[in-house]
């Protein structure tokens, strides 16, 4: 009966402690770390079991490949490889391990630490998503897919503790190039093997404290969903060229709070910025502001099942009554390209001769020929997209476009994002018009044809077209870069004419960054050397 | 007592049985599922992945399995996450959002009580209105718009707090504030009701009659009676305090269970659902089970009953 009385009592006393609580504590105040947004929280840090870009960008200051890329041009710089050979025939790659490869702790890192990877990513119970890009390398898709037991089989051999003989299926111009991603990363054998089998998914070998990697950090706190903390690595092979004290990781899903962050000086580098602000930076503070270009593409795909898209002229009309250019300056703003074609521009040197163009008259002509004349008789068709703000702004442009240009009807509908996947894969094709993209593994123009091979995974339109399919296999066999590219451009043609999907814009990395940061280039596929980052804080730069 | 404790526990076992079929099925039934991705997964990776998170084999056999590892007390592994367990990911999380609702609800109370008394003291007053016409803001706002505001305020333009975070004790007094402030506003409306109805009744006029002081008078004889809106308020208060703040954990990057639970919704991450959705039904229950056993402490009529 007594203690009733002191609930309010009580409720002051814990309201005290709360303001006590919220004195003090002031972040940043740790030596030079230098602080990144990474969008989500990863999936995990298992190089051959991640897929995402958020993993990508830790498992990059964890791990190291037998080459780095220089992070301006992209070409092949030396990793854990000293140097390396290649042969005429472009088939056969024989790199030289530096002796003093280690791994973070201590131990020496060899080619067997290779093999065992490689085999581990290719081994099928493990159900590895990323192992064919492993499939260059002679039999490794055989062993992959079960049909090879034996490891031996597979291109890759040992030739002593620092000579590593890798033999491909065929010449592959982007081998190089490919040694970048993290599914071809060493892994610590006796750690895998301390918390678990080979194969097993889950396991706790990649937690802070456990994790061995070969990178220029060493993982050293990880919290989910709160933040991933690195140190450097005393054992990495060029330690003393560390500019930083670490790298934080911080998974903010939300782009407001996360500009909040950097606004407040808690972050150094942002993910991404939401669309209405950059205009705002671009406005006030172009120095925070900078828009990367990116390996991808974003595009609508037809159902070609279904008339009346059915009709390579009806998908030609659409594509060519779509207006980019004013797309890209007035709607989206962050310095997207238009898009008239699919592979984004400067590949390995490729660029695609066969373009759409936006002709409105040529669209009512293509459009009356089908047999809908100023768009009477056509069908309302429906534009599928994910949830998300930029696919609906998008997605009205385009429905304004079509309306005023040919005179059709659009309606717009939107579905959580495994429900919209759900939707348009092969097996369901539950879709009209469909908002996709497609970022670039590689830096190659097969990565992006591919897509669209008949019946392909990733294709979801129903189109195939045998000429296509051959010019992309014919691909496989030629070393000769302009040959190859000349190729491609056929097949893309043939994409181009067909239309099985509209090309609209590629893609940039628009993000912040605080004017005091050194050391940042930026590139195609998002390849960072982050212990060449430091902070100036002699720098102007105010946040 | 411990009689009707008892029963009450063993009512719980049918309840969350019936919970973990019907999320079991429907969660499966929803379109989408964990292996669906952006880029296509080979057929014969999907199938080894398939056969590793045991979804090889038919549904019912799956249902059973799950079921069999529950009994263990094995919630399974993530799908989504490779170095976390479903209980790892919840023994991680829910502290945070444990003490996050603790701090809310401090904050709830507190404010909200002392508005609603000292509301209920002088109705019609200024001093009724003032604190029930914010009261009645703080409902209506949510929290996506107060916490960004908050913000705006404390952080960037006084630079007194961090914005985000969960890791010093300066970070944890904006979510706690955000979070806690629709509550308080709810509590003020609730305990000025509760008190104004109690403050008209025979005793308290006796009590006044005897000459006791109006403190006593309040804090002695209608308190206890004024309050019992908000304590059946509290019992539901506090579980969705604890599940529901996903929106807060998110605007202030909060590691806690309820982000945690709506994001392994959309990404399908079956057994984290399952794992989630069961917790916080044990926690519902188990404060509807709190909230009945006060009541029955504070009103003796109940306890015959």
């Amino acid at each position: 009966m007594k203690r009733i009385s002191d609930v309010p009592k009580i409720c002051i006393l814990l309201a005290g402690c709360l303001a006590i609580a919220g004195c003090g504590g002031e972040p940043g105040a740790d030596g030079m770390i230098i602080r990144i947004g990474n969008g989500t929280e990863p999936e995990g840090l298992d190089p051959h079991i991640v897929t995402g870009v958020p993993e990508h960008h830790i498992l990059l200051a964890l791990f190291e490949g037998l080459v780095r890329a220089d992070t301006t041009d992209l070409s092949p710089t030396p990793g854990v490889a000293e140097t390396w050979e290649e042969s005429d025939d472009k088939r056969v790659y024989t790199f030289h391990l530096r002796a003093d490869a280690k791994w973070s702790n201590g131990d020496p890192l060899t080619s067997k630490d290779f093999l065992y990877a490689w085999e581990r990513i290719l081994t099928p119970a493990l159900a590895s998503e990323y192992a064919y890009l492993l499939f260059p390398m002679k039999n490794a898709q055989a062993f992959n897919e079960g049909s090879i037991g034996d490891f031996a089989q597979v291109g890759a051999e040992a030739l002593d503790d620092q000579t590593l003989r890798v033999t491909l299926e065929n010449p592959t111009p982007y081998f190089l190039s490919l040694q970048t991603h993290y599914s071809w990363y060493p892994v610590h054998q006796g750690t895998i093997e301390a918390f678990g089998a080979k194969e097993d998914r889950i396991s706790k070998w990649t937690r802070a404290g456990n994790l061995v990697g070969n990178g220029p950090y060493v993982l050293s706190r990880w919290s989910p969903n709160e933040i991933i903390e690195t140190i450097p690595n005393e054992h990495y092979w060029d330690v003393a060229g560390i500019q930083n004290d670490g790298i934080h990781f911080y998974p903010i899903t939300d782009g407001q709070t996360e500009e909040h962050m950097f606004r407040n000086g808690e972050i150094h580098i942002t993910y991404g910025v939401p669309i209405s602000k950059v205009p705002v930076y671009q406005a006030k503070n172009p120095e925070q502001l900078r828009i990367d270009p990116w390996i991808g593409t974003y595009f609508y795909r037809f159902n070609t099942l279904r008339p009346p898209l059915d009709d390579p002229r009806v998908r030609q009309a659409l594509a060519m009554a779509l207006d980019r250019d004013t797309l890209c300056e007035r709607v989206l703003q962050a310095g997207e390209m238009p898009a008239p074609f699919l592979t984004p521009p400067d590949i390995n040197g490729y660029l695609p001769s066969a373009r759409v163009r936006y002709d409105v008259d040529a669209a009512r002509k293509l459009l009356a020929e089908a047999g809908y004349p100023n768009g009477e008789g056509f069908r309302t068709v429906d534009i599928l997209y994910s949830t998300r703000e930029k696919n609906r702004i998008i997605a009205e442009a385009i429905q304004q476009m079509w309306k005023k240009s040919l005179g059709i009807d659009v309606t717009l509908s939107n579905q959580d994002w495994k429900v919209y996947l759900s939707t348009t894969s092969n097996a369901v094709m539950g879709y009209d018009i469909a908002a996709g993209g497609w970022i670039g593994d590689v830096i190659d123009p097969i990565n992006f044809l591919e897509c669209f091979i008949t019946d392909g995974g990733n294709n979801r339109t129903g189109w195939g077209n045998e000429a296509y399919d051959e010019l992309l296999a014919k691909t496989m066999a030629i070393g000769d870069t302009a040959e190859r590219n000349s190729v491609f451009d056929q097949a893309e043609t043939i994409l181009i004419e067909e239309m099985p999907i509209i090309p609209i814009y590629h893609y940039t990395h628009p993000f912040l960054i605080d004017p005091r940061v050194r050391g940042y280039t930026s590139n195609l596929i998002g390849y960072y050397a982050y212990h060449q980052l430091r902070l100036d804080n002699a720098a102007s730069g105010e946040l | 007592m411990i009689k009707i404790i008892v029963r009450r526990l063993l009512e719980f076992v049918p309840v969350l049985f019936i919970i973990v079929t019907l999320v079991f099925f429907l969660i499966r039934l929803a379109p989408g599922g964990p292996f669906d991705r952006d880029k296509e997964v080979p057929p014969e990776v999907r199938k080894q992945l398939e056969a590793y998170y045991n979804m090889g084999v038919p549904l019912y056999q799956q249902y059973f399995d799950y079921l069999a590892g529950l009994a263990r007390g094995d919630l399974g592994p993530s799908f989504k996450n490779a170095s976390y367990s479903v209980n790892e990911m919840i023994g991680m999380s829910f502290p945070n959002s444990l003490e996050l609702g603790f701090y809310a609800m401090c904050v709830a109370v507190t404010l909200g009580l002392l508005a609603g008394i000292s509301a209920s003291l002088k109705p019609n007053s200024l001093r009724d209105y003032v604190p029930m016409s914010l009261a009645m803001v703080g409902i209506c706002v949510p929290s996506f718009v107060l916490g960004p505001l908050l913000v705006l305020v404390f952080s960037l333009h006084f630079d007194l707090l961090p914005v985000a975070g969960w890791n010093t004790p300066a970070s944890k007094v904006l979510p706690s504030l955000t979070l806690g402030a629709m509550y308080a506003a709810y509590i003020a409306r609730l305990s000025r009701g509760g008190m104004l109805e109690v403050l008209s009744n025979d005793f308290i006029r006796t009590a006044r009659a005897k000459g006791l002081s109006e403190t006593r008078v309040v804090l002695r004889h209608a308190l206890r009676g004024g309050i019992a809106p908000v304590v059946s308020f509290l019992g539901p208060a506090t579980a969705g305090i604890l599940s529901g703040s996903f929106v807060v954990e998110t605007i202030f990057q909060v590691p806690g269970l309820g982000r945690q639970f709506v994001e392994s919704a959309f990404n399908r991450d079956y057994t984290l659902v399952m794992g989630t959705v069961l917790f916080f039904a044990a926690l519902i229950l188990f404060f509807n089970l709190l909230v009945d056993l006060i009541h029955t402490w504070l009103d003796p009529r109940l306890r015959n009953a």
